[in-house]
Parts: structure tokens; sequence; C-alpha cells
């Protein structure tokens, strides 16, 4: 084997540095994904950034160019604003809970209990149902008269809602519904996280006589911090993505309380066939999602702790 | 001798033991609540799903149905083709799976064990696809797609999806542990590159092939943007779309009906995932990403 590994030194150092029936192979191997990837991710991106200086109205209007005009309609657009604050309602609305609760859930279940298959079970259900039929679940939930969530408020004490019918109330519902759905990714990340702790570091501090909730200051939040950091930065990307959950429980209303941005794009794209002026939506969520992911990484980034 | 020492300090710890117990409790109640809200909404689409169209709408909610029918599913069955819905979701899942098996496997070999010009651009080209929003490519692979006159067939469904960085990266990941010696014999022994990766890599990676796969497979059948969009006739909807439009041709009543339409959309992927998970919950933890 020392031979053979010594003749294949020097049979590289002696021919060129690459081979070309192995650069050949590569770029075969390779070539199913570099054709679609360049179809529908790279040319995409700039075919986008194209069309949003247009004005084109698939079948109406003929494309034509329009400079940074659709640029300035956005901004001055109050319904655009409005889907970018309903939006980031949904995502502050529904991270920060959503992560307490995962993290408390995957504390307890990270514990010597029994019957922890089935719990685990049973968090992670919503996750894997897909987002449509759970939807379509939640609105009779949501079901003014004979819903479920009316008669909890009511044996609660509390009074009746009209939820998806209510401005005010259409949004918090999805948020509820997007908590019990995202929990159990969160949950299985948090546990997978914590299962990464060296254990000597809680028996250390036990044997300095630490308290379990010094143990946690100390130990479990500082080392799980590059845990949270991953799930926060999906989480946010997720948020604003969301867009199925809308289309099938509300259709953006009641008076577009509930119309995100991905929502406001698939009205001005698939439903107006303004495709100029959607792409110019396209764009600008991407600059937002760029823009809070790298606001991420600057603030938090250097209070994650990693090992 | 070293259990004596620990029965000892057992009774010694009897204090701490009562603590333990009521946390354990504690523990137990948070947990069991947590559970039951989370399994709330299933019972309810269940129960809802075999109620007598005259049974439904009762304040306060009745949870077991006063007889059990199977009127829902049959009307459900009537009011849409779900049997075309069912088969479009299964071809289109499995079509996507097998296609991103091959593509990931054989970039992934590229990558991890081949050099070659370029390989490092290539790779943060891959990377970046990552990053990229469905939402910015949608209307650019619209168009695409409406050119290749692909637009309302299964291609448009199928084919944007069979390659995949993710699935690269994963399967990199390993293909790069396998000893080079291992190769050196294999091609001394006459075996070509493919023959070298069907029969030496492929088996060694089952675990990350495995996860894949079922990451792809339920991404796929859940999916929802992407079918909405590029299909148009009711003969190429999959389950999640099919079940929209039923929701919204009907009316907002018939939640009977409704109900045992989505039993019937879920109940697949949740026995599916009951036969799986083990494999599903240790590679979400192996690859930390996607969901």
């Amino acid at each position: 084997m020392g031979m053979l590994t010594r003749l294949r030194v020097n049979a590289r150092s002696v021919r060129k540095r690459y081979r070309w029936e192995e650069v050949l192979s590569a770029y075969l191997f390779l070539a199913p994904s570099i054709a679609l990837f360049f179809l529908f991710k790279h040319f995409p991106i700039f075919y986008a950034l194209y069309l949003s200086l247009h004005r084109w109205r698939l079948g109406i209007v003929d494309r034509t160019f329009v400079g940074l005009h659709n640029y300035q309609l956005l901004i001055t657009s109050d319904e655009f604003w409005q889907a970018v604050r309903n939006s980031l309602y949904y995502a502050l609305g529904s991270i920060p809970l959503n992560m307490a609760v995962s993290l408390t859930i995957a504390l307890l279940l990270n514990r010597q209990i029994r019957g922890r298959a089935i719990f685990r079970t049973a968090y992670f259900l919503p996750t894997i149902t897909s987002t449509a039929a759970m939807a379509v679940v939640w609105m009779w939930i949501y079901h003014p008269d004979f819903g479920l969530a009316n008669w909890i408020l009511n044996t609660l004490g509390l009074p009746r809602l009209r939820w998806l019918y209510d401005p005010r109330w259409a949004m918090p519902a999805l948020i509820i519904m997007g908590i019990w759905k995202g929990m159990g990714y969160n949950i299985i990340i948090y546990l997978a996280g914590l299962q990464n702790i060296p254990q000597h570091l809680y028996d250390a501090a036990r044997i300095d006589g630490a308290a379990s909730r010094a143990c946690f200051r100390h130990i479990t939040w500082p080392l799980l911090t590059p845990t949270s950091f991953l799930i926060l930065i999906i989480a946010v990307i997720n948020s604003l993505k969301a867009f199925a959950q809308m289309h099938v429980m509300t259709d953006g209303g009641p008076l577009g309380s509930t119309t995100v941005i991905a929502y406001y794009l698939y009205q001005h794209g698939f439903q107006f066939f303004n495709l100029g002026y959607a792409s110019a939506v396209a764009c600008a969520l991407f600059v937002i999602l760029l823009g809070l992911t790298l606001i991420q990484f600057k603030v938090l980034g250097p209070r994650v702790h990693y090992q | 001798m070293s259990t004596k020492v620990l029965t000892r300090s057992r009774e010694r710890l009897s204090t701490y033991d009562l603590g333990r117990t009521v946390g354990n409790i504690i523990v137990y109640a948070i947990l069991t609540t947590g559970t039951i809200a989370m399994i709330m909404p299933f019972a309810w689409m269940v129960s809802t799903s075999f109620k007598e169209a005259g049974s439904i709408f009762t304040y306060p909610p009745r949870w077991i149905p006063d007889r059990f029918v199977l009127d829902n599913y049959l009307d459900a069955w009537r009011a849409a083709p779900f049997g075309r819905y069912f088969f479009n979701s299964l071809l289109v899942a499995s079509a996507v799976t097998l296609g991103q098996l091959i593509s990931c496997s054989l970039a992934a070999y590229a990558f991890a064990r081949l050099n070659f010009p370029g390989k490092s651009l290539l790779f943060v080209l891959f990377l970046s696809t990552m990053m990229i929003p469905l939402q910015l490519t949608i209307i650019p692979s619209f168009l695409v797609l409406q050119e290749l006159k692909w637009l309302d067939t299964y291609y448009a469904l199928i084919v944007p999806f069979t390659v995949s960085a993710f699935g690269t990266f994963l399967l990199r990941q390993t293909f790069m542990t396998i000893p080079q010696e291992l190769e050196d014999a294999a091609k001394l022994d006459g075996c070509s590159r493919l023959g070298f990766l069907w029969r030496i890599v492929l088996p060694l990676s089952k675990p990350p092939l495995a996860s894949l796969a079922l990451f792809t497979f339920m991404g796929n059948w859940n999916d929802y943007l992407w079918p909405l969009i590029m299909t148009n006739s009711r003969e190429m909807r999959t389950l999640q779309i099919g079940l929209r439009f039923l929701v919204s041709q009907e009316g907002g009543s018939r939640w009977g009906m409704f109900m045992a339409s989505t039993v019937m959309i879920s109940l697949p992927i949740i026995v599916f995932y009951l036969l799986v998970q083990k494999q599903f919950v240790k590679g979400i933890a192996l690859t930390g990403l996607r969901g």
C-alpha cells in the first residue's frame, strides 16, 4: 500500500495538476445540478431584477422599460407597507413565544422521564402534517359559533371572538396556529443541542454545589446559544415566507389584516399578473430577508458562544 | 460492593428524592398539558369526520359522535377526484425524491472525491442556492416553464426539484470520510468511478441517504406555493391544492366533509412518519437544517 501511495504522489507531481479524465467525470457528474440550478435559481435572480424594471401585465400590457418606477410605486404604496407590517407582526408574534415554549419543552424532555418517545411524537405530529390540511382543521377550530377555540374561551369565562372574521383577531389566530405547527421542529433541534452539551460540565458544577438554576444560566444557556441562533435565523426567514395558511384560511383578509408580503406578492404576480410590479416586491422581500439576517449576525453573532 | 455504596447514598438523599418526585410531577403535568394541546386539533378533526351531518353543529362541542358514519368520507370522495390527487402527490414526491438521490449522489461524489478546476466557485454557487428564497425566483421560473411549455404538466412539478444543494452537502460530508485506499483498491480491480460510487460509496452512506429521501419526500408532499402556481387544471392538482379548491368551492359550511378530506390527506403521512420516526429525528439532529 505504501508503494502504491508513493506511486500516486509521483504521478501527480510529474503530470499536470488535473487529469482530464477526472475533470471530465466531475463535470459530467455535476452537469444535471448545474443546469437546473442555472435555469431555476441563478438565471431567475437576474431575470427578476430585470423584470422589476419593466411594466408588464401578462396578456394585457406589453413589456416596457420603466426604470425604477415600480420601486417608486412600491415605496409610496400603503398596501405594501401594511403587508410589511403584517409580516413583522406575524414574525414578532410567533417567534419569541415559539422559541421560549420549545426550549422549555425540550429541557423537560431531556430529563430521564418515562414515555419520552410518546411525548416527542405528540409534539412533532403537527410539524410533519401539511400546512394546507392543518389550516383547514384550524378554520373549523376558529368557527365563530361551533368552533373549539370559542368553547375553550367560554369555559375559561372569557368572551367569544370572531377570530378569522375579525381584522383584529385574524392575525393572532394565524400566529397561534403557526406556533402549534412549528414547535415540534424547534424542539427536536433544541434536544439535539442539549445532547451535545458534555455531561461532565454538569457533574463538575454539582460538585461545586451549583443549584440547577445556576447550571442553566452558566452552562445550558450559553452552550445552547448556537442552537438558538440557528433556530432564530431559520424562523425569521420562514415566517416572512409564510403563505399557505393565509391562502387557505383568510385570503389575506379581513380588510387586508393578514396580507403578508408573500401573499401580496402572490396577489400582484398571479392574480393581477402584474409581473413587473410583483418582481419588484420579490426583490424587496429578498432585501428585507437579507437585511434581517445580516442584522442578526451583526447584533447577536458576537454573543453566540461556540465551544 | 458498588451497589451497597449506592444504596447507602440513596438513603441519605431521601429529602432530595422527595424534591425530585415533586419536580417530576410538575414536569409530567406540563408535558401532558402540552401534549393535549398538540393532539386536540387532530382529535377534533377525526371526531368531526365521523359525525352525522345533523350533529356537527352543536354547542358545546361533543367529542364522541352519537353515531359513527362514513358519509363524510364518501361525500369527499364524490366531491373531488381524490384518487387522482393522491396519485399526483405520490408520483411527484417519489420522482423528486429519486431524482435528488441520483443527482445529489453524483454531485456530492464530484465535490468530495474529485479534483477539477472551478471547484470552489461551483461550491459557492451551490451554496448560494440555499439562500435564495423561492419567492424571488418564482415569477421567472413561471416564465421559464411557460417557454418550455411545461406549465400544468408533471415536468413543472418534478424537474426543478430534482436537484438540491442541501442534499449534495449532506452526502458530501459522508462521502469524504470513505478512505482513499478503498477507491485505489477498487480501481486496481477494474472498477469504474460509477461502479465505485454505486457498489461501495452508496452502501456505506445509507443513513444520510435515508434522511435525504425522507426530508425530500415529506417536504414535497406538503409543498403548496409551487403546485398552486404551476398547475391550472383539476387533473394536475396535488392533494394540498385539491383540498384548498374543494374548501373554497363548497363554501365554508361542509365541515364534516372537509375534516374527512384532511384525515385522508394527513393519515398516509402520519403513518409513514410513525414508521420511520427514529430515522427522521436522527436525521434532523444529524443535519440541523431543514424540516
